[in-house]
Formats: C-alpha cells, structure tokens, sequence
C-alpha cells in the first residue's frame, strides 16, 4: 500500500478529530503489534487494529472510512487490556465509527433487515447491533 | 428477607426468561428478595465510548434515578451488558460533575436528581462479597456427581478494570462459584475470548465460528456444559450451534447455561423454574446423568 505522509496530513482535523471523541493520544502507539495479536476478530478484518492506529496518526480518512474493521470491531476491549501504552483501541474505533455514523453513513440499514432475520434474534442483539452501527 | 432492587433489562423478559426465573429462585432460597423497579426503561445495552455522547448515558442513568425514587442505593443487575452500562455511566457521571450537571439537565422532568450516590451490584458479587461462597457451600441441597463445567465470562463482567467484578483475563469468581455447588470447572483459555456479540444480527456466520472454536475448546477440555452470565453470549453460544453445525463437519453440541440454573438447581428450586425449554442444545440429559435433574 502506497501512502503519502506530510506534516499537514499528520495533524489535519480528521485526525483531532478521533483524538477528541476516543480521548486517545494516537502519537503514543510505537506499534508493537499486540492489540492485533490478541484480537479475536483479527482475521475478518482488512486492517489489523494496529494499522488502524498507524493509519490514524498519519491522516489517512479514506482508508479508514473506507474499512471493514471498524465495524468488525466488536468493542471487546482486550485489545485495551494488553496496549504497554494504554491506549484504548476501542475506543479509537468508535471514534471512527461516530465520524461516519454522524454523516449518517450507517453500516446497517434496518429496513432491509427481514422480518426473519429481525424476529430470530434477541431484543439485546438488536439493540446493541444498532447502537453501533446505525446513526 | 433481605430486599434489593432489582433492574431485569429487556433480554431478561424475553429469550433469557431461564436466566431470570433461575435467579429470583436462587434468590430467594437465599433470603434475598429481589424487588424489580416499578419502572425501568432498555439501559441501551452498550456504554457509548465516544467523549462527547452524553446523551447515550441519560437511558442507563435514568434506571439509577429510578432506583433512588424506590428509596435504594444499590441496584441489582443480572445480564452482563446491563451491569457493564449502568455501571459504567454511574462511574462517568461520578467522576465528572459537568457531565452529570448536563445529563440532569436532559432529564429536567425527574423529581429526583441524580448524584452518582446508586451502586451497582452483580449477583455474582452479592454472592461472593456479601453472603460469601463458604456460606452458599453450606445451603447447597443437591451436588452433582462428577459434573464439569467451563465458565465463558465473555467480556463485559470483566472489562474495563473500573467496572469489571474481576480479574480482566483470568477471572475465577464463577469457578468458585462452582466449586461451592460441588462442581467442578475445567481450564478454559476461552473463558474471555469474545463472542462476536452484537455482530450475530448482520454476521452470522462470523459467529457462529467463534461459537465453534469456543465451544471445541471446552469440549477439549472435558467439560460437560458452558455456563455464561449473559443473554448474548448465551444466544450466540447456543442458538448460534444450529449454523455451526452446518458449516463444521466436526462439530458436536454442546449445552450452554446460565450460572443461576446451576445455583438454582442446587439450592433446591423446582426444575420448572429453570426453563430449558427456552434452550436449542437440551441441556436436561447431561444434568440428569450427572444427578442434578
Ligand atoms: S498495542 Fe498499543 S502500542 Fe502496540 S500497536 Fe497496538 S495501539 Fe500501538
Ligand atoms: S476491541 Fe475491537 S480491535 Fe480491540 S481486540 Fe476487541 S475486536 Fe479487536
């Protein structure tokens, strides 16, 4: 993957942005690599959580707007259990999440959920299913 | 009779109906009566991680207030999800006037203001804490005869270490648990790996592997049955065997409790009270081998 670094990328307002609403300093990571060592949804996502970080501190919208990780993410948080620099991933997931849901660019649209599909699951499955992924 | 309120959660009246009954037995075998809240409303079922979400905390800190109007300072919670929300919100206004100021405020029309002064309490820590594990040996009626189980805490009873009632990775509260109705745990390297969770309504089959390789690991360790204490993860772990079964040729079912039907059942409540009916792997011939049922 070809990315493009410069000093106004690394501090543009997508990147305040997600420091703001996860409360995370994303500069901390050194990339170790053990938040995606021990993540149990590691190998459906596209970007492992740590290149989620890297690709945060360096600015990189696109690609993260663009990934399934964040929604693969399931906010299990063991990942924010084992960081050496206590940085919540999760935390910086949502925040990704948030920026896209508040344009209102669910990853779930409850219309075309069947009614089968609606009725064969509990009422804590869909609540916390749109919580996370619907605006 | 010692009364606690009590806030069910949504799943509690519906698919996890055995979850409740079980324990508002085992309670009351205990001496506890567990007086469900006049009111109560869905607690959002996940802390909003975002800074700036306060409004996502009104519906958990709403349950609080209710519970404050009931003249209580604790509340008692069954489902993990409900705990880890509540508990979380009330840690978050605790911690921060400005935003319990600002949740105050959105709930202008409660006669009952809000000062972070409700606990949150688990059954499991009434267990552990209060009545203690040595004390609960002693009322157990019924003890199986060789039963093993592995105990799945899944993530939210024990993550974040602010509200966690354990040890964030290698929790032992249920063991112990176990160990007072006579039964034994298995080691369980699965017992916090999460479950997928939510991701069952759009992923299936995402969780139904995890199902796989959490269930197969307990049956590689010799248990008998997977005990939970959450509605979700009782849901994927055991309706969620139906597509594992289809999609892994090595696949072989396993029951899934609740750790209240193994405490209910040994302090003697009725087997009605238990509701396997609401399960997909009939956990009743396993129990019955092992002397339970
Ligand atoms: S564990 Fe922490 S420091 Fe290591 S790569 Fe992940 S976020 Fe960065
Ligand atoms: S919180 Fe998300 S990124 Fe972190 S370990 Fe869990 S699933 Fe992986």
């Amino acid at each position: 993957m070809r990315t493009d670094i410069s000093r106004k990328k690394i501090r543009n307002a997508f990147v305040e942005k997600v420091e703001e609403l996860s409360g995370q300093n994303l500069l901390a990571c050194y990339q170790c690599g053990k938040c995606s060592a021990g993540c149990p949804q590691a190998d459906r996502m596209d970007l492992l959580p740590n290149q989620v970080i890297r690709l945060a501190q360096l600015g990189e919208q696109e690609d993260l707007f663009n990934c399934r990780t964040i929604w693969v993410c399931a906010s299990c948080m063991t990942c924010n259990v084992r960081c050496p620099k206590g940085i919540k991933i999760a935390e910086v997931m949502e925040a990704i999440r948030q920026i896209m849901l508040r344009k209102r660019k669910d990853h779930i649209l409850i219309e075309k959920l069947s009614a089968e599909e609606r009725e064969s699951v509990p009422p804590i499955a869909l609540i916390s299913s749109f919580r996370k992924s619907t605006s | 009779m010692k009364t606690i309120a009590y806030y069910p959660g949504c799943t509690l009246k519906n698919t996890a109906k055995n979850f409740e009954d079980s324990a508002l037995c085992a309670l009351d075998r205990l001496g506890y009566e567990a007086k469900e809240l006049a009111r109560w409303n869905c607690c959002g079922t996940v802390f909003s991680l975002a800074t700036d979400d306060l409004m996502h905390h009104v519906a958990p800190i709403r349950n609080l207030v209710r519970a404050k109007e009931a003249g209580s300072d604790t509340i008692l919670t069954l489902c993990a999800m409900c705990y880890n929300t509540l508990k979380r919100a009330n840690e978050r206004v605790k911690n921060d006037a400005e935003s319990l100021e600002k949740i105050n405020n959105f709930m202008d029309t409660e006669t009952v203001k809000y000062a972070g002064d409700v606990r949150v309490l688990h059954l499991l820590e009434i267990l552990r804490d209060e009545l203690t594990f040595p004390v609960l040996a002693g009322k157990v009626v019924k003890k199986p005869n060789g039963l093993k189980v592995a105990n799945y805490y899944g993530c939210l009873l024990v993550r974040p270490k602010s509200v966690g009632l354990d040890d964030q990775e290698n929790p032992i509260v249920l063991e112990d648990l176990m160990t007072a109705l006579g039964i034994e745990s298995v080691e369980f390297p699965y017992k916090t790996e999460c479950c997928g969770a939510y991701q069952t309504v759009d992923e299936p089959k995402a969780v139904a592997d995890r199902t796989y390789r959490i269930l197969s690991s307990a049956r590689r360790q010799g248990a008998d049955l997977v005990t939970v204490s959450c509605p979700l993860c009782a849901f994927n772990l055991d309706q969620r065997q139906k597509q594992a079964a289809l999609l892994f040729a090595d696949f072989e079912p396993l029951p899934v409790v609740y750790f209240t039907q193994l405490l209910a059942l040994g302090l003697g409540c009725p087997e009605d009270r238990m509701r396997f009916d609401l399960h997909y792997v009939d956990p009743r011939p396993v129990l019955k081998k092992k002397g339970v049922l």
